[in-house]
């Protein structure tokens, strides 16, 4: 009966091409847990998950690209190795740590932010727009742009520092320009390398964190990932892969033009 | 030519470089003095490492300000440049004195076109919109001969042959008519033939423009077609210079005697060269005497012992050596008895 049901009685390659054909047409199939339609769960998932990853992105990315540039302008100076001891410590600290040490400090101790949870009142009515809502955003954000920022301010610091060092500098000086109008040739002479470390992250974020939002339960990919595995939810698992390997390579893809758009080398 | 109540161009005096590191002090200039007149070629002649490129940087500060040290007075068209800070500096450069590099390859920057880095120049300099700027790049382009220059605009510099790469440069660097070119080397990286071309359309420019040009070299061919006057670089010091044809043709430095005799001229095939035996002195530890003495077939012990003085021989003729005779008031040296 469930056998039939499920379609398990025929042929592994047949089962496949079957799940593909209607995948192609959009059906993800039944979550075996509860029911409902892979699309539902994983879109609404998906859509959590960007959420917090799009804080992240926009935190951590902008954070690192200046604290990388400050420390590329001053490579040897104290800020210089301040700055790099912090990329040390955002890619050497595991996440998950600092996730269940900020709960017990902000949430636990000092208790102004809330530990677990998306809002007050559950996912359905979050908005991210209200303060109170915000709150729950905070954390998981902090957590999940730490590994991020460490990697983008490494990248960036060299780019910026390795432009620094080419001759065209010397000619832009010697034709007056000011030292903000440089910095602009000389961040855009470096964004191409930085650029394709930020694609690689954006599309670790996207994917969502198994890890961490399983501790702040955050409704995300992630922890629906999570939960699949645990209850073997077989079509939520491969609709949820296959969406996010979607979105990894997507990325790229934009990164790699986006690259070509800077510089005009990479063209032919 | 000129008259000596006109201030002169460029007017620099004992100008000393140092770069300081952890490890050593390397002595790159030492007491330069040396004067520029509008509308005057003067070419700085020496081998790699005598400290033409770094006295050159330092007219137009270029030089990383933590690590160098320039102490002297360098004034151009009366402005103390050593003086200059932010928004006064950034005018200079660029406006007052402009720089072309020798390496046309990597002076230009690589994502934006060449239309554009001239067009900012001038739009930094004359406050003019970017359009304006533009339209003067244009100009600018076929000034200096740049074919189809309409769409060498829009062209990135990697798209551009390295001769046509040096014409951008330099029209880049004529953007607001300096006053001061300095050209560091500028032929060297070209092949004979462009090197030539673009040595002709500098001289061309520079006669049309009026402008005065300090233009670093160690070619001697290269000295000798574009310069109006001399001066010959060994170790950071000026050993002697003179107008082109004096000093070409008349040397009396031992070091500009040797380094014209080391060139190739004439029928010379089956015939040695003659070089100039041993390498130039470590700038971290300077002889005490002179800086050419362990390498000059006529030092002797006093050579090595003192710095010879600038040897006045006659109008801007000077040179650096003890083996050398002052002029006496009639100015033409070498025909008076000791």
């Amino acid at each position: 009966m469930v056998k039939k049901a499920y379609g398990f009685d025929k042929p592994i390659a047949v089962q496949y091409g079957i799940w593909l054909g209607k995948v192609l047409t959009g059906d993800f199939g039944m979550s075996i847990a509860t029911g409902r339609p892979v699309t539902e769960e994983l879109f609404r998932a998906l859509a959590n998950t960007v959420m917090l990853s799009a804080g992240a992105v926009i935190a951590a990315f902008s954070l690192a690209f200046v604290i990388g540039t400050f420390a590329g302008y001053r490579v040897g100076t104290p800020s210089d190795r301040a700055v790099t001891g912090i990329a040390v410590i955002g890619v050497s600290i595991p996440n998950y740590w600092l996730a269940i040490v900020l709960v017990i400090i902000f949430a636990v101790e000092l208790n102004v932010l809330p530990a677990t949870g998306m809002g007050p009142r559950g996912s359905e009515t979050f908005n991210p727009f209200q303060w109170d809502h915000f709150k729950y955003l905070i954390l998981p954000i902090i957590t999940l742009s730490l590994i991020p920022i460490g990697i983008i301010t490494r990248t960036t610091r060299s780019a910026v520092a390795e432009v620094l060092n080419q001759d065209f500098v010397e000619t832009l000086r010697a034709k007056g320009l000011m030292e903000a109008e440089i910095l602009l040739h000389v961040v855009k002479n470096a964004l191409p390398q930085v650029l394709a470390v930020m694609g690689l992250q954006f599309g670790y974020l996207m994917g969502g964190s198994i890890l961490v939002e399983t501790i702040f339960t955050w409704p995300g990919t992630g922890f629906l990932l999570n939960k699949a595995i645990l209850t073997r939810d077989l079509p939520v698992l491969q609709g949820t892969i296959l969406i996010l390997a979607i979105i990894f390579v997507t990325t790229n893809l934009v990164i790699d033009l986006l690259q070509t758009a800077v510089d005009p080398r990479l063209k032919r | 030519m000129t008259t000596e109540t006109k201030t002169p161009l460029v007017s620099v005096r004992d100008l000393n470089v140092k770069f300081v590191s952890r490890e050593a002090t390397v002595n790159a200039v030492n007491d330069v003095s040396l004067t520029v007149q509008h509308g005057e070629v003067l070419c700085i002649i020496g081998e790699s490492g005598s400290g033409k490129s770094v006295s050159m940087r330092a007219l137009m500060r270029l030089l990383p300000e933590r690590r160098a040290v320039i102490s002297g007075k360098l004034a151009v068209d009366g402005q103390d440049v050593l003086a200059l800070k932010g928004k006064e500096l950034a005018a200079f450069r660029g406006g007052e004195a402009a720089m072309i590099f020798q390496e046309p390859m990597t002076a230009l920057d690589p994502v934006y076109t060449v239309g554009h880095q001239i067009a900012e120049t001038v739009r930094r300099h004359t406050g003019c919109s970017f359009e304006e700027g533009l339209a003067r790049a244009l100009e600018l382009l076929e000034l200096v001969k740049v074919p189809s220059a309409k769409r060498r605009l829009n062209a990135f510099p990697h798209e551009l042959s390295g001769g046509l790469r040096q014409r951008a440069m330099i029209a880049l660097a004529l953007s607001c008519r300096p006053k001061l070119l300095l050209a560091d080397e500028p032929t060297t990286a070209l092949d004979a033939t462009v090197q030539i071309q673009v040595l002709i359309l500098m001289r061309k420019l520079q006669q049309e423009l009026g402008m005065g040009m300090i233009f670093v070299t160690h070619d001697l061919g290269v000295a000798a077609e574009i310069a109006d006057r001399v001066a010959v670089m060994y170790a950071g010091r000026i050993v002697e210079t003179g107008t082109v044809q004096e000093v070409l043709t008349d040397p009396k430095h031992p070091y500009t005697k040797g380094m014209l005799s080391s060139t190739v001229h004439g029928n010379m095939r089956g015939q040695d060269i003659e070089a100039i035996p041993g390498s130039p002195p470590d700038l971290r530890a300077l002889p005490t005497g002179c800086s050419f003495g362990p390498r000059c077939a006529f030092a002797d012990s006093h050579c090595l012992e003192q710095l010879p003085p600038e040897v006045m021989l006659g109008n801007d003729r000077l040179a650096r050596c003890f083996k050398v005779d002052a002029a006496p008031a009639a100015a033409d040296a070498g025909s008076v008895p000791a």
